[in-house]
C-alpha cells in the first residue's frame, strides 16, 4: 500500500513537471510547494466534510434535460455490460460477496435528486436510484481496520478510492437507475457509484468491484494529479 | 494632555501626526505588494480553471445574459498549464491571499488607519462627487482633499468589499454542499460562479484604473515603495 502511495506521489510530481513544460514556471521547489499545499488542502477538506450533512434534494422541475447531461468514459468506445456481470465486494469485510443486479435491486431502494458538480465547473441535476453503499457495508460486515474504499470498473481500468466516511454517507449510492428509469450505458450501466458529496470523477461508472481498504490508494484521475478527496 | 494634543495635531482625515506614521506605513506597503503578486496568481490560476468550462449557468440552461459563453480566456493569461495544475495553484495561493488580507485588516483597524482610508458616506460622498466631476471635466479644479479624496476612499473601500466577496463566493464554489447556506446566499453553485467571475472583472477594472492613475501620479508609487514623508497627510 505504501508503495502505491509513493507511485501516486511520483506521478503527481511527474504531472506537475509535465505542466511546467507548458507554463514554464514550475521549478522543483515550486512543485514541492504545491505538493505540500495539496496535502494541507486534503486535510482541510477532510476536516470540512460532515458525515451527516445532506445535500439538498431538488424538485423535479430542476432536472437537466437528459441530452444536456454530459457523460464520458475513458475507453475508445462505450463500455458495454460484460456477460454474467456481477458486483464483487471484498477487501476488509467479514463476508466477501458477489452480488447480481437482481440481488441489488431487491435491497432497500433509495432515490435522490441532487446537483452534480463536475471538476470542470459545470453543474447538472438528475435523480438517481439504487442501494446505499452503507447497506452493502452492513451486509458484508466491514472490518474496523477499513478506512478507505476502492471502486473498480470495466471501463479500461478506470478506478477511484474514497475515504470511508464519504462512502457510507447516506447520499452515496450504488445506482442502477437514472431519472426514474434504468441507468443508460453512457451513465455507467449496469451499476455505478453516485454521490452528492463528491466531484463527478470520483463517481466510478461501469462498476465491477468495491474493496474496503486499510490504506489510501489513488485513482485514474488522482494519479494524474487531480485532488484525491474532491468533496463538495 | 493638552500639550500632547497640540504637538500632535490630527489631520482632518484621521489620526495622522506630524511626527508619526508615514503616508504608507510599512505594514500597508508589505501587504499591498504581497497582495499584488497573490492576486495575479489567483487570477491566472482562476482563468485556468475557467478554461475547463468557460460558461456560466447550469448544463442545459446557460445564462442568457453572459456575453462570453463558451469562450475560453487567452492561454497566456492562465497559470498552471492544465485544470489540475490551475486548481492546485488556486487552492494553494488562496491561503496566502486570505492570510495577507487578514494581516492587512487587523493592522487597518488596530492602527486607526481605517479613519483616513475607509469611505465614510457622510464625510466623503460630496467630495467623491466633486472629484468625479473634476475627472469628467465638469469641474475645472479638484476639490480639496486631505489624505485621500472621496473617490479614492470609495474605490479602495469597494475593492476591499469585492475581495471579501471573492473569498466567500470562492468558498461557496469549493464546497457547495458543506457550505450550502453560504452557497444559497449567492444564488446557488452556478450563481456563486457568476459572482466569482464578476468579482474578477471588477478587480481587473480597478487595477487598470489604479495603474492609470499611478502612472499619472508617480509620486504615489514612490510612497507605496518607500513609505513617503512622515505624517504630512497630504
Amino acid at each position: 500500500m505504501q508503495l502505491r502511495t509513493n507511485i501516486s506521489r511520483r506521478r503527481f510530481i511527474a504531472a506537475m513537471a509535465a505542466a511546467s513544460v507548458i507554463s514554464g514556471c514550475e521549478s522543483r521547489p515550486v512543485v514541492r510547494f504545491l505538493e505540500v499545499m495539496q496535502r494541507w488542502n486534503r486535510k482541510t477538506e477532510e476536516a470540512i466534510f460532515s458525515p451527516n450533512r445532506l445535500a439538498p434534494e431538488l424538485p423535479a422541475s430542476a432536472t437537466t434535460p437528459e441530452d444536456a447531461f454530459p457523460a464520458y468514459f475513458i475507453s475508445d468506445s462505450m463500455p458495454l455490460v460484460p456477460p454474467n456481470w456481477a458486483l464483487r465486494v471484498g477487501g476488509l469485510v467479514r463476508r466477501p460477496m458477489v452480488l447480481t443486479l437482481a440481488q441489488l435491486q431487491r435491497m432497500t431502494r433509495t432515490d435522490m435528486r441532487v446537483q452534480h458538480h463536475c471538476v470542470e465547473g459545470w453543474s447538472a441535476v438528475a435523480s438517481w436510484h439504487g442501494v446505499r453503499l452503507r447497506e452493502i457495508a452492513k451486509l458484508t460486515g466491514v472490518d474496523q481496520r477499513a478506512r478507505f474504499v476502492e471502486f473498480r470498473s470495466f471501463d479500461s481500468g478506470y478506478w477511484s478510492s474514497w475515504d470511508l466516511e464519504s462512502a457510507v454517507h447516506p447520499q452515496t449510492l450504488l445506482a442502477y437507475g437514472f431519472n426514474g428509469g434504468p441507468l443508460y450505458a453512457e451513465h455507467g450501466a449496469p451499476l455505478r457509484v453516485y454521490s452528492a458529496v463528491k466531484l463527478g470523477y470520483k463517481n466510478v461508472k461501469y462498476l465491477t468491484e468495491v474493496n474496503f481498504m486499510p490504506n489510501r490508494t489513488g485513482g485514474y484521475w488522482e494519479d494524474q494529479g487531480y485532488e484525491w478527496f474532491a468533496g463538495v | 494632555m493638552n500639550q500632547v494634543a497640540v504637538s500632535t495635531p490630527t489631520q482632518p482625515g484621521g489620526a495622522v501626526t506630524r511626527f508619526g506614521r508615514r503616508q504608507q506605513p510599512g505594514a500597508i506597503r508589505i501587504t499591498h505588494w504581497c497582495n499584488a503578486v497573490l492576486i495575479l496568481l489567483m487570477a491566472g490560476s482562476g482563468l485556468q480553471i475557467l478554461t475547463a468550462y468557460p460558461a456560466l449557468g447550469p448544463r442545459g440552461s446557460q445564462y442568457w445574459w453572459y456575453p462570453f459563453q463558451n469562450m475560453a480566456p487567452p492561454r497566456w493569461l492562465t497559470i498552471g498549464g492544465w485544470l489540475a495544475g490551475g486548481r492546485h495553484w488556486h487552492f494553494a495561493i488562496a491561503w496566502f491571499f486570505i492570510a495577507n488580507a487578514l494581516v492587512y485588516l487587523v493592522y487597518f483597524f488596530a492602527s486607526g488607519e481605517w479613519r483616513r482610508r475607509l469611505f465614510n458616506p457622510g464625510r466623503d460622498s460630496g467630495n467623491a462627487l466633486r472629484q468625479f466631476a473634476y475627472y469628467t471635466r465638469i469641474r475645472k479644479s479638484p476639490p480639496p482633499a486631505d489624505f485621500y479624496n472621496g473617490l479614492q476612499r470609495l474605490a479602495y473601500t469597494t475593492v476591499m468589499l469585492v475581495g471579501i466577496i471573492m473569498v466567500l463566493s470562492g468558498l461557496a464554489i469549493y464546497k457547495p454542499v458543506q457550505f450550502h447556506p453560504l452557497t444559497l446566499i449567492f444564488g446557488g453553485y452556478d450563481g456563486a460562479r457568476a459572482v466569482h467571475l464578476a468579482g474578477l472583472c471588477l478587480l481587473v477594472m480597478f487595477v487598470l484604473v489604479h495603474l492609470l492613475l499611478v502612472s499619472l501620479h508617480p509620486r504615489e508609487l514612490l510612497h507605496m515603495i518607500g513609505g513617503g514623508p512622515r505624517g504630512s497627510g497630504g
